[in-house]
């Protein structure tokens, strides 16, 4: 995990980025963008968690519920409208 | 300073040996709590500040704790509280706290779980890197916490330097440095961390969660009551009340004010209405059994880690009132007092939220005072009718949600909350939390009481209740069906609502009419503490907006009610 840094090859296409919502529960992904604003950014970074870091996906909850995220030895709950914003590429998974 | 749920509190309380609420989740601070400590035979004034990630502040918690920070003075120390389960994240506000120039000391929170988590921190190493003092603590034994007073003297301004662009890199290299990982197994608790947040799993065990709390509640509330309360009251109590009553002549007004009316010669602790009577009564022997199990049992799933679980369980629920799943923690404490459950909605972000929560709860969530009068009240006619007032005052609750988000303007964010680990309550701790609520409540709650049962008595001796009660009279026997007699407890329910459900013990309701009223105390209006309480977190006029809601909404549900119930 260190040595994620941020830096996203140009040789990476889109097609296998995915947003939180979309990725299954149990999947890793590598954070590769957060659109829309500064606020949501903001508030993940003040957590750690950037374009770069390797996060895993813990749960989903029906109808549109929050996702909750595993990043390093903390977990974060965030809505489903944060989570749709959040683009990851798959990095492995994980049962 | 430190991040949120990293255990200031716990650390504040060891230093000062104050008594702040600690819990495991965010967001339990949400102001700032003075205390006081010695150092080096000097006393000192010490802050606990609430929770936040960033001086970079992203909501009104965090905004409070970077003013404090702010405006500190030159000799301020600044004590870091670094959770050393999640070092990376902690450092960020550390650096970001050194560029501040900040004289700081640093203490290593959570030392004892960095062990089983397989997380080995070289202390010394990080102190050299940072160039300030940092030693290892755990606030719930005391372990470090005589070490940290020794080095607080020591704190200083680090001599380090980051650049902006680079701070992640260098919070990594640090990482690297100090921290070493081992593999570990997943521990129980973290499979039932995971499980208790995934639907298929989730939902049945908050069901399971929120019944066994239920059962439990009623099972050391009713044991206690049956057991111990009772028998004191009627064993040692009434033979002293019965000497005084007859040293006092038996009758008078001093003597009702005192001990009330006997009943066939005996002391009635339901009926009598004596400030020694059933102004003692009421709050130790009925209402306190039950605030003590409430409390035993929130008390214990707020130090497990239940509550912020249990809020992404009801999230999407929540988003029908214009709420996130977080607004159930007010809630929850609601059902203990409304006073501390309205205070909690400051976790709340916008002025929205806050305005939704804070009516839903002091309309729809009756507090463990109510309660245990209702269940002793309602109860013997059957717990099916205890289910029709839990259910009207859900449905309520519910409804009003609903309808105050389609019609309040202001927006409500989503939920965005850290979910700490599942931790074992430690025993010294969660006892001294249980005991801080209880005395708290026997404080707040015994003179109000008192008062009530006083003024009761003077309004009928002066013939007022009488009075009101011929002048709502319509309203009251005929929307909502009850004696006219029982606008006594209507107007006394706005001192304190246990004694108003006391009052109408001697009424002789049929079980239907004391479903209703047992509602309408409920809903119609906030006792004089949460009155106050809104006022000073909603300001006037939203709490007369809230409080008309109130009034309203209670006497068309009352009425239904008196429609529907046979």
């Amino acid at each position: 995990m260190s040595e994620a840094n941020g830096n996203v090859s140009a040789t990476d296409s889109t097609y296998d980025q995915m947003s939180l919502t979309q990725l299954r529960a149990g999947q890793r992904g590598r954070v590769v963008r957060i659109i829309g604003g500064r606020g949501l950014a903001c508030k993940l970074e003040a957590l750690g968690i950037r374009e770069g870091e390797e996060i895993r996906k813990v749960s989903e909850q029906w109808m549109r519920g929050p996702v909750l995220l595993q990043h390093g030895h903390s977990q974060v709950a965030l809505g489903f409208g944060m989570a749709s914003r959040v683009f990851v590429r798959i990095t492995g998974e994980n049962r | 300073m430190g991040n949120p749920n990293v255990g200031k509190s716990a650390v504040f309380n060891r230093l000062t040996g104050a008594n702040a609420i600690v819990s495991n989740y965010a967001g339990t601070t949400v102001e700032f709590t003075k205390g006081s400590m010695s150092v080096a035979g000097q006393n000192v004034e010490l802050v606990d500040v609430p929770g936040t990630y960033t001086l970079d502040p992203t909501n009104n918690a965090e905004r409070i704790a970077v003013e404090m920070l702010k405006s500190r003075e030159d000799n301020d120390v600044v004590l870091n509280v670094v959770e050393a389960t999640n070092l990376e994240r902690s450092l960020n506000l550390t650096l970001q706290l050194l560029k501040e120039q900040a004289a700081i000391v640093v203490a290593l929170s959570f030392w004892d779980e960095t062990k089983h988590r397989g997380i080995s921190i070289d202390a010394e190493k990080l102190e050299d890197i940072l160039g300030v003092p940092c030693v290892p603590t755990c606030a719930v034994t005391g372990q470090g916490i005589s070490h940290l007073v020794k080095r607080i003297k020591e704190a200083k301004p680090s001599p380090l330097q980051y650049d902006e662009q680079d701070k992640w890199n260098q919070i990594g290299n640090i990482v690297d440095k100090v921290q070493t990982l081992t593999h570990h197994h997943h521990t129980l608790l973290e499979r039932l961390g995971d499980a208790s947040v995934k639907p298929l799993t989730g939902l049945p065990i908050a069901v399971t969660v929120l019944f066994l709390a239920f059962k439990v509640i009623r099972f050391i509330g009713e044991g206690l009551i049956g057991h111990i309360c009772e028998p004191i009251f009627e064993n040692f109590w009434s033979p002293i009340m019965l000497m005084l009553s007859s040293f006092l002549g038996s009758k008078g007004f001093v003597h009702d004010l005192v001990i009330g009316q006997l009943i066939e010669g005996q002391i009635d602790y339901g009926q009598s209405f004596g400030l020694l009577t059933t102004g003692l009564f009421v709050p130790l022997g009925a209402v306190l059994p039950y605030v003590f199990a409430f409390y035993t049992v929130l008390s214990f799933l707020e130090d497990f880690g239940y509550l912020p679980r249990l809020a992404i369980m009801v999230d999407t629920l929540m988003h029908r009132l214009g709420l996130h799943g977080l607004a159930i923690v007010p809630m929850l404490l609601g059902l203990g007092c409304n006073v501390p459950g309205v205070l909690s909605t400051r976790i709340l972000e916008t002025r929205r939220e806050r305005f939704i929560s804070v009516t839903i709860l002091a309309i729809g969530v009756p507090c463990a005072a109510l309660q245990a009068m209702v269940v002793g009240l309602v109860g013997r006619h059957g717990t099916a009718n205890l289910g029709i007032v839990y259910g009207t005052l859900f449905i309520v609750w519910l409804t009003l949600g609903v309808l105050l988000n389609c019609t309040v303007r202001g927006e409500s964010p989503e939920i965005f909350v850290e979910i700490p680990p599942y931790r074992i309550p430690y025993l010294r701790s969660l006892s001294k939390k249980i005991w801080i609520r209880i005395k708290w409540f026997v404080k707040e709650a015994v003179p109000f009481v008192l008062l009530g049962v006083l003024l009761v008595n003077i309004l009928h001796t002066l013939g007022i209740i009488q009075f009101v009660g011929q002048l709502t009279a319509p309203v009251v026997t005929q929307v909502l069906g009850l004696p006219s007699d029982a606008v006594g407890a209507l107007i006394i329910g706005v001192f304190r609502k246990d004694v108003a459900v006391g009052m109408l013990v001697p009424l002789g309701l049929t079980a239907k009419q004391l479903i209703i009223a047992s509602v309408v105390l409920a809903t119609y209006f906030p006792c004089v503490a949460t009155l106050t309480t809104l006022v000073r977190e909603l300001g006037v006029v939203d709490m007369l907006k809230s409080a008309g809601i109130m009034i309203v909404s209670s006497l068309i549900v009352g009425g239904l009610l008196n429609l529907i119930l046979v």
